[in-house]
């Protein structure tokens, strides 16, 4: 039998805010246990809650970014459950009303290889909404530790329809997904920080079924891979199953990232019953046309937008470009850089230096990650300078590689450590130029090239070009070289 | 009557509330006397008012996104029957929000 997955996601996204969502107790990650608290995020007796603007505008933002239909008028709504996470005894979310309704995520699937764009796809929202986040438990052998940091930070949720069907898709909306907010400055969802944390809703169905099956919650799942790890485990357990004559009951799961397993956590039974109602200390939000407006001026092109437009305005490779467009800060260096050559660098050349030398010294030397573009001494002048030095033959490629590392160790411009050392490639003396080539091509090993060079196949001579440029070391045109040697062997 | 479409034993429960015999006989019957009282609403006719969340014609209460001090960590814990580490001890509960 073959069968079908349903996929649908809870993702919360911590907005980027100063100030937690409904008091203005500060709010950022990292900070000592319990010193990001105040009155209002303990709870205690006579606070009343005051609603972050900041927040609330991101929201409408992020619903933007999806193209959601925003709510003219919002409510929030308590959601009652015991747990020390919450020194209130219930969350401020909202239930029937929510900021965002529906909305799409473009997503792209893996291509046939590494450089072929893979199929593209709109994955629908069902809503998202803004309410606060609680503490943080550790939970030692005998007793739980709690923190109230992170108690009322502002938090998004999305919610998707379950129009996933495999762990790849899954990845694919997450990935994209992070990208566009990430890029909208509107949280940096770093998963390991807690900044965006993703729960899955899974089921599995005979192909052909219109119904969809019984859902298991899936949880715990604290990286984009550990989700598509954690999707992927519990589709084949279920598909396992149900081929089994095992019953899937409707039942929390939790994925152990150690075991790479998923086990059950509760049942359905055992599910909570919130009781919501609208909280009588927030007034309802409205979220007028002129806000949308405004808000949506800010936002930014999405990564996928701005790489359908390199590739087509820019005739940038697939390859290039999916680098260079999911991280906008790389994105804005390399149009910052093709700006400052000023029309006289060619776009693959820009992105190629970036994409390939400047990433590459980024991230070697570096124990985790990269260093920060930001730290890094080579600005999108060096850059722009060091193509147009190349491209108007001042330097050749193979010295500009030398330069490279020179200005990203130093920091100096280009044309100043070309100038410092003299780098520049022979120009004017023919002579001297056209005497190495004659040695060269002098070289028995070359009388076979020559020979099918002066028999029309003129790929033929590549192969002197090589210990031509050894031989001054590096320093030659290659142009000139080409030139020179028509003549030579004209 | 209101009163029996209240399930006690489900209403401590979620009230995290240990009650006697006793209790429960004395609650069913007083939150049977306040649900019977809030149920004259429904006499009302109401089709054709809009449902409103709130009794105040106000909206977009809204702070600027400023950081005030936070409470030191010696006083937010002040309240706290035990703390260890500078956070709040708590009975073992392992679940999930």
């Amino acid at each position: 039998m073959e069968f079908k997955a349903d996929i649908g996601l809870e993702v919360h996204v911590q907005l980027k805010t100063r100030s937690k969502m409904f008091t203005r107790a500060p709010y950022y990650y990292g900070a000592e246990p319990n010193t990001l608290t105040d009155p209002v995020v303990l709870a205690l007796p006579g606070v009343l809650p005051v609603m972050n603007k900041e927040a609330v505008r991101k929201t409408v933002q992020l619903g933007l970014l999806c193209k959601c239909e925003i709510a003219e008028r919002c409510k929030w709504d308590r959601k009652n459950y015991f747990y020390p996470d919450s020194p209130k005894n219930y969350q401020l979310s909202q239930f029937d009303q929510p900021i965002c309704n529906g909305g799409e995520v473009e997503i792209e699937m893996l291509g046939a290889s590494r450089n072929v764009m893979g199929e593209h796809r709109m994955v629908q929202l069902t809503r998202i909404h803004l309410e606060e986040d609680v503490g943080k438990l550790t939970h030692f052998a005998n007793d739980s530790l709690v923190d109230y940091n992170r108690a009322g930070a502002p938090l998004c949720e999305i919610v998707t329809e379950p129009d996933m069907h495999n762990a790849d898709e899954v990845f694919a909306f997450l990935t994209a997904l992070r990208n566009n907010i990430v890029a909208a400055g509107l949280s940096d969802c770093d998963m390991e920080k807690g900044q965006m944390r993703c729960d899955a809703n899974i089921s599995v169905r005979p192909v052909g079924q219109e119904q969809l099956g019984t859902k298991v919650e899936l949880k715990n799942m604290n990286t984009i891979s550990g989700v598509r790890n954690a999707v992927a485990y519990e589709i084949k357990r279920q598909i396992h199953a149900v081929m089994s004559k095992e019953p899937i009951t409707q039942q929390t799961r939790r994925w152990d990232p150690v075991t790479q397993v998923t086990s059950k956590m509760r049942d359905k039974e055992e599910s909570h019953d919130y009781r919501y109602f609208p909280d009588p200390d927030l007034m309802p939000v409205a979220i007028s046309a002129e806000l949308k407006e405004e808000l949506g001026k800010d936002l930014p092109e999405l990564p996928f937008d701005r790489q359908r437009r390199y590739m087509a305005e820019l005739d940038l490779p697939y390859t290039i470009t999916s680098v260079l467009c999911p991280d906008r800060a790389l994105a804005e260096f390399f149009e910052e850089a093709l700006a400052a050559t000023k029309g006289k660098g060619e776009p693959k050349a820009v992105a190629n230096l970036i994409v390939n030398e400047l990433l590459r010294e980024l991230s070697s030397g570096e124990q985790e990650g990269s260093l920060p573009l930001a730290e890094s001494k080579v600005t999108p002048a060096h850059i722009a300078e060091l193509v147009v030095l190349t491209e108007e033959g001042v330097i050749t490629k193979q010295i500009g590689k030398e330069v490279f590392i020179e200005m990203y160790q130093s920091g100096k411009m280009p044309s100043a450590i070309v100038e410092e050392k003299g780098l520049q490639a022979e120009q004017g003396d023919d002579g001297e130029l056209e005497a190495i080539i004659r040695e060269v091509a002098a070289d028995p090993k070359h009388e076979k090239a020559i020979a099918q060079f002066k028999e029309g196949n003129k790929k033929a001579i590549n192969s002197l070009i090589g210990p031509i440029m050894k031989a001054t070391q590096g320093k030659a045109d290659p142009r000139k070289i080409m030139e020179l040697l028509a003549k030579v062997l004209g | 009557m209101p009163s029996d479409k209240i399930d006690i034993d489900y209403v401590a429960k979620l009230a995290r509330l240990d009650l006697s015999e006793e209790e429960k006989q004395t609650f069913t019957a007083q939150l049977g006397d306040i649900l019977g009282y809030v149920d004259k609403l429904s006499d009302v006719d109401v089709s054709g008012v809009e449902p409103m969340a709130h009794a105040f014609p106000l909206e977009n209460v809204l702070d600027e996104d400023e950081p005030r001090e936070p409470l030191t960590v010696v006083e937010a814990l002040r309240n706290a029957p035990a703390q260890r580490d500078n956070q709040i001890v708590v009975p073992k509960v392992v679940e999930d929000a």
